[in-house]
């Protein structure tokens, strides 16, 4: 948020929340610039997603993807998460190269348990291939993970989870309901 | 326009600055209050788990903010870095009128008798300033009980054997157990162990013309939508404000204390809600900022006479911060045993409080309050998955089946575990700010290898067919239950103020908050921070009517 701009934090996440219109002059965007996304080009978007799905993958209810995750990470980036936007853009650039030294082809375009190996290979820090100068592979992966932890299971005002999907999903009522807080299952 | 003199001006409408703003301005001083934030209120931030005082990982819903705030923290391998009010690292006390009272998950408890005289009790323990307290329980029950009645708590002290000794009960009945607590009840009773509902600061019926409790899964750590949530904010303060006597100034930044040629301590400046800067004198200064900002206060506030900070002769500003050692144990269940009957901690057991063989001090155990979503996806057992379809699974599984006991162990004062200001890093007001360094005693990791181990015996005994420990590391400690930095005590080579509360080397300066306590105790420390602002506010109160002026 620029320094002296008399907007508080929350004013400003209502900012976001109500669209990329007021915040599309910000800086720091990717050099093609999306029209659904505020600081993430559609190509770091449609590898997001494919991530989210494999770090809550869908079943008989939804995964990362559908639930909001890249909606949730592209909003926080131009909010409070701000701060994290040079791990994200080094973050995907390492991935996208390591995943192109590795395999030769895009992240997207590996079958799940070879999406799986990858990702645990960030995990654990072990990766070698990308060059990750920026940000460490395991640090990111935390990072990625965190967020789409939050997407999936937090409040639907952040961008992610859409109607509470996932208290439905655990069985808790949404919004709970005063003096009768009560589910049935 | 210059201010108007007054009799006593408070710096921080918490748990302590509240109470005491309250008993000056009923003996007819006159008071100015200041709070670095605002008045808040469940509207603000409603049922938002990412954007709570519990979690956050998008801010702190009621302050303070990570665009004007922050601090530096020395890492164990020397390194510094700058961290914001929503890193755990930074130690965040709420910033509003109230402080953590708005969003507390609200235990109401008193120390007992031996928190006080750790040392008598225990004996030195190497490489710790454990020492007792200049005061006993004996001198601070009355305050306890007016912190109790004038607060407002419920429960039933008859059923906890340990519980120091009272004068009088509750002024409210104890709330009733959710589904996992009388699973735990029966559990502890046939372990030969002492189970009894947690004492609360919040309204289990009707009391002081606010409702009665809902029993919302969002209350730990989130206001309170019907005012049933005691704090200071909806009992002192405004008490306070109905005298007359007290001016509550919101959103002013206390950065210094003024110092006149002689060395008498005037007032203090300030920067006011539109960053100009003013100047407050007052006959009495307290400072109730919390046990990082009280010490940071002092330490920007030198001159020819305190050149090192005012209270800071012999060193000991911002010493021994100490929080809790959390520490306990999880267990999954196969039955379905979540209710959603908010907060979720009901129970507890103070067995293991103290004259535990081998530990010095202890601490209880309660079950914990409401895991909420997120919350959740990060607890579990040692190796499994954290991502992925097991992940997903567990989630969908076991929110509805685990129970979590966990307990405050009583950590052992670390002189090298230090609030200090930053020689170059400043907030947005240009004032130097907080600077952590430290880690917590060895000693502690032994009541945490205890207490976990009689949590994790518990829940077995529960039914747990799965359980684990979790056990903190041994870095720096403070965070919510943050205590110890400028503790009282007789002498004036070994401690910052008197039992009193008031600095040495000065006549009018005083301290009450969690500054004050020489060791932090086996329990949270929101009633006994309370308790302390009666003390020294009775104390002040009563010189003052004596003709005291503290000059």
């Amino acid at each position: 948020m620029p320094e002296g701009s008399g907007l508080s934090r929350r004013d400003f996440i209502k900012l976001a929340a109500l669209g990329t219109g007021a915040l599309s002059f910000l800086p720091g965007c990717a050099p093609s610039r999306s029209r659904e996304w505020i600081f993430l080009s559609d190509t770091d978007a449609a590898l997001l997603g494919v991530v989210a799905d494999r770090i809550i993958p869908p079943d008989s209810w939804p995964g990362g993807k559908e639930n909001g995750a890249v909606r949730f990470i592209d909003t926080q980036l131009a909010g409070p998460y701000r701060r994290f936007r040079s791990d994200y853009r080094s973050g995907l650039d390492a991935m996208t190269a390591a995943c192109s030294g590795k395999y030769g082809r895009k992240f997207e375009s590996l079958a799940p348990q070879e999406q799986d190996s990858f990702l645990r290979a960030m995990e654990s820090g072990a990766l070698r291939e990308g060059g990750w100068t920026g940000v460490s592979s395991g640090k990111f992966f935390a990072m990625l993970r965190d967020h789409v932890m939050q997407a999936y299971y937090g409040s639907p005002r952040h961008g992610g989870n859409p109607g509470y999907a996932s208290y439905k999903m655990l069985g808790i009522d949404y919004p709970p309901l005063i003096g009768q807080n009560r589910y049935r299952l | 326009m210059k201010n108007r003199h007054v009799n006593a001006l408070v710096v921080g409408a918490g748990a302590g600055g509240g109470v005491i703003a309250s008993v000056l301005s009923n003996a007819g001083l006159s008071v100015v209050l200041f709070e670095r934030g605002g008045w808040v209120s469940f509207d603000d931030h409603d049922n938002d788990e990412l954007l709570s005082q519990r979690t956050t990982v998008l801010g702190n819903a009621f302050g303070p903010d990570d665009e004007r705030y922050r601090r530096v923290v020395i890492n164990e391998d020397g390194s510094t870095e700058i961290v914001y009010p929503s890193d755990g690292a930074y130690n965040n006390v709420a910033a509003c009128v109230g402080s953590g009272t708005v969003s507390y998950g609200a235990m109401a408890w008193r120390f007992m008798a031996e928190d006080f005289t750790m040392k008598t009790t225990y004996g030195r323990v190497e490489g710790s300033t454990l020492d007792d307290w200049p005061i006993t329980y004996a001198d601070l029950e009355h305050c306890y009980e007016r912190a109790e009645w004038e607060i407002g708590v419920a429960g039933d002290s008859s059923l906890n054997p340990f519980a120091a000794p009272r004068k009088k009960q509750y002024p409210m009945p104890p709330f009733a157990y959710n589904k996992e607590a009388t699973l735990l009840e029966s559990a502890m009773k046939r372990l030969g162990l002492h189970p009894f509902p947690i004492p609360m600061l919040r309204n289990s019926v009707p009391y002081s013309g606010r409702p009665a409790c809902i029993r919302r899964r969002t209350c730990c750590g989130f206001a309170c939508p019907i005012n049933a949530k005691c704090g200071t904010h909806n009992t002192v303060i405004p008490a306070a404000l109905s005298t007359g006597n007290c001016e509550l100034r919101t959103n002013c930044i206390v950065s210094a204390l003024t110092i006149d040629g002689s060395g008498k301590i005037t007032g203090v400046e300030y920067f006011n809600g539109e960053n100009g800067k003013e100047e407050q004198t007052a006959d009495i200064i307290v400072i109730a900022a919390s046990a990082t900002e009280t010490p940071r206060l002092l330490l920007n506030s030198t001159s020819k006479h305190f050149p090192s900070g005012v209270g800071n002769r012999f060193d000991w500003v911002g010493r021994n911060l100490q929080g809790h050692a959390y520490t306990g144990a999880f267990g999954l269940f196969e039955e379905d045993i979540f209710d959603d009957v908010g907060p979720g901690a009901t129970l507890a057991i103070s067995d293991f409080s103290h004259h535990n063989p081998g530990i010095t001090g202890g601490g209880i155990l309660a079950n914990e309050f409401t895991r909420l979503p997120y919350l959740f996806s990060n607890i579990r057992p040692p190796r499994a998955r954290l991502w992925g379809e097991e992940h997903k699974e567990f989630q969908r599984k076991y929110f509805r089946r685990n129970i979590q006991v966990v307990g405050p162990v009583q950590e052992m004062p670390f002189f090298d575990s230090r609030v200090q200001v930053d020689p170059a890093v400043r907030d947005s007001w240009g004032i130097p700010v907080v600077r952590l360094s430290g880690h917590r005693h060895g000693r502690d990791a032994e009541g945490c290898e205890f207490l976990s181990g009689k949590a994790e015996m518990i829940l077995k005994e529960a039914g747990a067919f799965r359980t684990w420990r979790h056990v903190p590391g041994g870095g720096l400690s403070g965070g919510q239950h943050q205590a110890g930095t400028c503790r009282m005590g007789n002498d004036p080579r070994s401690s910052v103020t008197d039992r009193f509360g008031r600095v040495h080397d000065t006549p009018n300066v005083f301290i009450a908050d969690a500054s004050l306590h020489v060791t932090n105790g086996g329990f949270n420390p929101a009633l006994t921070i309370m308790a302390l602002g009666y003390w020294v506010g009775e104390h002040i109160a009563s010189e003052w009517e004596r003709g005291n002026r503290f000059s």
